[in-house]
């Protein structure tokens, strides 16, 4: 196999990943893009959706992210994810009754602030299940 | 003369206190550690940020209308000082010096007569401000429930600065804390949070290429302005912590071994005094056998 890509994935609490890989498919803000070695630069919004890994032909492993961004440079490819997490650690179950949770909180907001923290916990559980839907 | 059983429970209340304060080094040392790992593993977002900022910046310098977050508002009337301290005291000059950085720069805006409004996070800061500028304090975070500080307990605090700025209640929002080093030194640290500073030598070497934007730059720094603004404050905090824990540990050691040297002129005291004592009994029983 040629040269492998560089491939990092961190997020603010830490570096997730770091490994050297044969092709990361991104789930860009425009549409899923593949990155292999060699890749132009590109900055990259991420949309809420499936990250893939490829190595060694192997089934690629995957990952559910949200909210972040792709950089490619000449070392490789950096994701700055707000979350990610192994597609197999989604609990599909749990996030929706969180949802439900969350649903509840927004009727019972007190305050604005409250409301507006329901709801933004409401929007980010209801993306992530809209992503599970179109992959299930 | 210092009566014997006085000196022997000082010297008790002492021993007890050096334990306590022993005890709370330990601890802090340990916590210390956790608080430095995880500073250090947020190190990495935050750079790369940084650096997809620099770039994106970079290319946009000398254009007109770029994102508030990052050109200003363009006024530099209105300031939002944000402070962030501990919910714990105990631990050395740690708030203090925070606060005093905060407070000089404060007093030096109201001087050019510049709006100022506060916003605290953590307990101690805030109690020592709100006597200064009562009537300044816009905003207080309480960080008491937080165990381990994660990017989630940030966000209270990014959502109400970004809402606040897109509300044009403040032009320029700068941010106070102690960024850690050793344990022994932590440096107070002045950060603008909004508009966004960046390090124009930060920006990645392409080797004469230039990125492709998708969508575009626009789109981008729309959402990595506000993002940033998060990461930034998120490194802050957890810097603030390690300092915390950094400064308590320096400050219990100290207090350690002062109750230590305390203790040693305590029993020396008590020893001179038990002599003094005994050897006062001695003449009495003597000078009264002498009489007879």
């Amino acid at each position: 196999m040629a040269d492998k890509l560089h491939f990092e994935l961190v997020s603010p609490e830490r570096l997730l990943m770091s490994r050297d890989v044969d092709m990361v498919v991104v789930p860009g803000g425009d549409g899923d893009f593949g990155v292999l070695t060699g890749h132009a630069p590109v900055v990259s919004t991420l949309r809420t959706g499936i990250l893939e890994v490829h190595n060694d032909g192997s089934e690629p492993d995957r990952l559910l992210v949200r909210g972040g961004f792709a950089e490619v440079n000449p070392e490789g490819l950096t994701i700055l994810a707000e979350e990610a997490t192994p597609l197999a650690d989604v609990d599909r179950e749990a996030l929706e009754a969180q949802l439900k949770d969350a649903n509840e909180d927004v009727n019972d907001a007190g305050d604005e602030a409250q409301l507006l923290q329901s709801i933004k916990t409401r929007d980010r559980l209801a993306e992530i299940i809209g992503v599970l839907d179109l992959i299930a | 003369m210092a009566n014997l059983k006085d000196l022997r429970n000082r010297i008790a209340s002492v021993q007890s206190t050096q334990k306590i304060t022993k005890a709370m080094k330990m601890v802090a040392a340990s916590k210390l550690r956790r608080a430095q790992e995880a500073a250090e593993a947020a190190r990495p977002y935050a750079e790369r940020m940084e650096n997809v900022l620099a770039s994106l910046a970079s290319s946009m310098v000398g254009q007109v209308g770029g994102p508030k977050l990052l050109a200003g508002s363009g006024s530099d009337k209105r300031h939002l000082v944000v402070v962030a301290t501990s919910e714990r005291g105990l631990c050395g000059g740690f708030n203090t010096n925070i606060v005093k950085a905060a407070r000089a720069r404060i007093n030096h805006l109201i001087a050019e007569d510049k709006d100022v409004k506060i916003v605290t996070i953590g307990k101690k800061g805030a109690a020592s401000l709100r006597r200064d500028f009562g009537t300044r304090m816009a905003r207080h975070f309480d960080m008491s429930h937080v165990k381990h500080l994660g990017f989630a307990d940030a966000g209270p605090v990014t959502d109400y600065l970004l809402s606040a700025f897109e509300a044009e209640e403040f032009d320029i929002c700068t941010l106070f804390y102690a960024k850690f080093q050793s344990a022994l030194t932590q440096i107070v640290t002045v950060q603008q949070l909004i508009p966004a500073s960046y390090d124009a030598d930060n920006v990645t070497d392409l080797g004469g290429a230039a990125y492709d934007y998708e969508p575009d730059e626009n789109e981008i720094l729309d959402q990595l302005l506000p993002r940033n603004v998060g990461v930034q404050l998120f490194r802050a905090l957890l810097e603030n912590a390690a300092s915390e824990q950094g400064s308590r540990m320096t400050a219990m050691d100290s207090a350690t071994r002062n109750a230590g040297d305390m203790i040693d002129s305590l029993r020396t005291t008590y020893n001179r005094t038990r002599q003094a004592v005994i050897t006062n009994e001695l003449i009495e029983i003597i000078s009264g056998a002498e009489a007879l």
